[in-house]
């Protein structure tokens, strides 16, 4: 069934009616995505796009029963809309907006350690694209149509970029189980050791494209845990070969601060760890198409 | 976003922090004026820029009467102060802050940042102050004691009191020093800082704990519930190149190459950076113009990468998800038109639209050379930016 998100997955939008939230909430259901309604506080028990509005969160789950929510509120409220979603009970939260202050996230994901394990809610983003699983549903703002239904998983922190690497698969005909933006932010909500987790336990993936770039440790940890637990091939570029030290490139995350945070630094960690590298970004469809077939005929 | 270390003592006074006496000056006539209100015998001229390493670049002086005040004043201000962390192009000296000289005992380190690992405020303090941290790690990695602060509940007192201990004070200093860091926390806590280091912080030979210099960065995410941080901003310390897009809400990153780059999203535009270089050109800037690309952003983002007088050839590239190539398109036909472009330009369009985009630009008859992926992309402009450059040596 792919990872985190399908076609029967009950989808409601934080933030329905703004204008962002309303043209990409149109959007998903365009592609199929169940999506059964939306919050904003104040408009509750009117509709929109034909379906209810709530003012809380926990009316929708209760009205709605659903099971994931995409946040489209601006940043100064975007911490509390999350925060409230974990707390109704909600198990998948997709967070696209940019540009919340890391304080606020280092609240989030401390606030939602206090419910069991069993209970947490997974957080996706912030400042990401969102979940797609091709041919089923999509809970983010890419373009639907660039992916091909398929089983290779995609994993990113940008979102434009991915959609090269879709796109140049796609020509290939090789096809995306699920792709997930975890977004750009120095504090995001899960890694991407998360996904290859998810995805190394899907039964519809056969392998998996990440998609790294300079600053932060996630992408070494990532490879760290594919050398010892993953048996599905893992393919990876990083971006950011010419970016200068100490310099923020547009991600609030995307910034060379330490040891190991380098382009150069990160593919030598992910070449030692056995992952096999993208060496440019126009060669994401043949690496992958190799990689495949190499697997292949192994198998 | 930096501020000053003026700026950042500033904040620390005014929570309880010590700082020596100082003040503000212009100008050198300013600056012996100074050192009358602040009394003494011995005073520190220090450059104010955003920067680190100064001492060692002549940006902070000791000086024992007027006339050293004066000349090294007069000698600091107006110049580019050359640091390890500037660049080449160095940063504007326009400000100077005159300080009492201290009578140092110890000098200790302490900072704050962000930990991305443990996604928690970390604590790093050593009794190894003076030197920049790298040095530290490097020579006294023992030295150094880390923390890190639950956001839920705040730093606790206790954690102060054991890096106060941990630096091995002398007993009658554990109290002022649990105070200093404690507050420190909170300063960097209320105003949403990224980064605060004091360093050093001093011991002084009268038994005071002192900041001696200090600085200061902030989260900019959260400037909008900041005002008192965003008037400290100093736009004679950024790139004016990047004052100019950032004023126009885009994100830009001077570099040194000679091939502008307009760009969608972050990761592409590294990525698109990145190709560039491996087609063996050097890109002039990292731009993103972001998700709603209008005609009018699109010109704008012109504007800002042709401002950079480096710039030999432009590559735009564009992977339309939300954006739409057809506007896209229609953005690069205004800007050749009213900006005025006269370096070669090669556009990549993708996604939404892009038989409508190409459509566009093949119609308008201006000289566009049209790429189909970014390979190509990026060969092509550096392929026209090499045929330019040799035209202008011919």
């Amino acid at each position: 069934m792919a990872i985190l998100l399908n076609r029967n997955t009950r989808v409601i939008v934080q933030g329905f009616t703004g204008k962002i939230g309303s043209f990409h909430a149109e959007d998903m259901k365009r592609y199929g995505t169940k999506l059964v309604g939306g919050v904003t506080p104040g408009k509750g028990g009117q509709t929109h796009l034909g379906l209810p509005i709530f003012n809380t969160v926990k009316g929708a789950v209760r009205e709605t029963r659903a099971e994931a929510s995409i946040v489209f509120v601006p940043p100064p409220f975007a911490a509390d809309s999350i925060m409230e979603a974990a707390d109704a009970g909600i198990k998948l939260c997709v967070c696209i907006t940019d540009g919340i202050p890391s304080q606020d996230m280092m609240q989030v994901k401390r606030y939602m350690l206090r419910y069991r394990f069993e209970d947490r809610m997974r957080l996706i983003g912030p400042n990401c694209a969102g979940v797609i699983t091709p041919g089923q549903a999509l809970m983010g703002i890419m373009p639907g149509n660039i992916y091909l239904p398929g089983r290779v998983g995609i994993v990113g922190r940008s979102g434009t970029l991915g959609y090269e690497a879709a796109s140049q698969m796609k020509a290939l005909g090789i096809g995306v189980s699920t792709s997930v933006g975890i977004g750009g932010d120095p504090i995001n909500g899960s890694s991407f050791k998360d996904m290859l987790k998810l995805f190394e336990q899907d039964d519809d993936t056969d392998a998996v494209v990440m998609i790294g770039e300079i600053g932060g440790p996630q992408e070494a940890e990532a490879a760290i845990w594919a050398r010892d637990n993953m048996r599905k091939p893992l393919i990876a570029y990083i971006a950011g070969l010419s970016a200068p030290k100490g310099r923020r490139m547009g991600h609030a995350g995307a910034i060379i601060s330490a040891f190991g945070e380098s382009a150069q630094e990160k593919v030598e960690i992910l070449k030692e760890a056995g992952v096999v590298i993208v060496p440019t970004p126009s060669s994401f469809g043949e690496v992958v198409a190799e990689t495949l077939s190499r697997t292949k005929k192994a198998a | 976003m930096d501020i000053h270390e003026y700026q950042a003592k500033e904040l620390l006074a005014r929570h309880g922090i010590h700082v020596p006496r100082g003040g503000l000056a212009y100008s050198p006539e300013q600056a012996t004026y100074r050192a009358r209100e602040i009394g003494g015998g011995k005073w520190v001229l220090k450059a104010q820029v955003h920067s680190g390493a100064r001492g060692k670049a002549g940006g902070i002086k000791l000086c024992a009467n007027d006339d050293e005040i004066s000349n090294a004043a007069e000698a600091m201000l107006g110049r580019k102060l050359v640091t390890q962390q500037t660049g080449p192009r160095g940063k504007l000296i326009s400000r100077l802050y005159l300080e009492e000289a201290v009578d140092i005992a110890q000098e200790l380190y302490v900072g704050f940042v962000l930990d991305r690992k443990e996604e928690r405020v970390m604590i790093v303090a050593s009794a190894a102050g003076g030197m920049e941290i790298e040095d530290i790690v490097e020579r006294a990695p023992d030295s150094i004691i880390r923390t890190t602060v639950d956001p839920g509940v705040g730093m606790q007192r206790f954690q102060a009191r054991e890096i106060a201990f941990g630096l091995g004070l002398d007993q009658n200093l554990i109290g002022k020093a649990t105070e200093t860091i404690f507050s420190c926390y909170q300063v960097f806590r209320d105003y949403d800082a990224s980064m605060l280091e004091i360093n050093p912080l001093v011991v002084t030979r009268d038994s005071n704990l002192v900041a001696l210099d200090a600085k200061m960065s902030f989260d900019e995410n959260a400037l909008f519930r900041r005002p008192e941080i965003s008037e400290l901003r100093d736009k004679s310390q950024e790139d004016p190149r990047e004052t100019f897009a950032s004023d126009r809400g885009l994100s830009y990153v001077g570099l040194d190459g000679n091939i502008g780059c307009i760009i969608n999203g972050a990761g592409l535009a590294m990525a698109t950076m990145d190709m560039i270089k491996i087609a063996g050109g050097e890109p002039a800037n990292f731009l993103d113009i972001g998700g709603g690309a209008s005609p009018e952003r699109v010109a704008k983002s012109f504007r800002a990468v042709l401002g950079d007088k480096n710039v030999e050839t432009i590559l735009v590239n564009i992977f339309a998800g939300i954006n739409r190539c057809d506007w896209v398109a229609e953005g690069v036909v205004k800007a050749i038109r009213e900006v005025g472009v006269n370096v070669p330009l090669v556009v990549r369009l993708a996604g939404t639209k892009v038989e409508e985009g190409r459509r566009i630009l093949a119609d308008s008859g201006e000289p566009v050379i049209v790429a189909e992926t970014l390979a190509e992309a990026a060969e092509k402009a550096v392929a026209a930016w090499r045929a330019a450059t040799k035209t202008k040596a011919n």
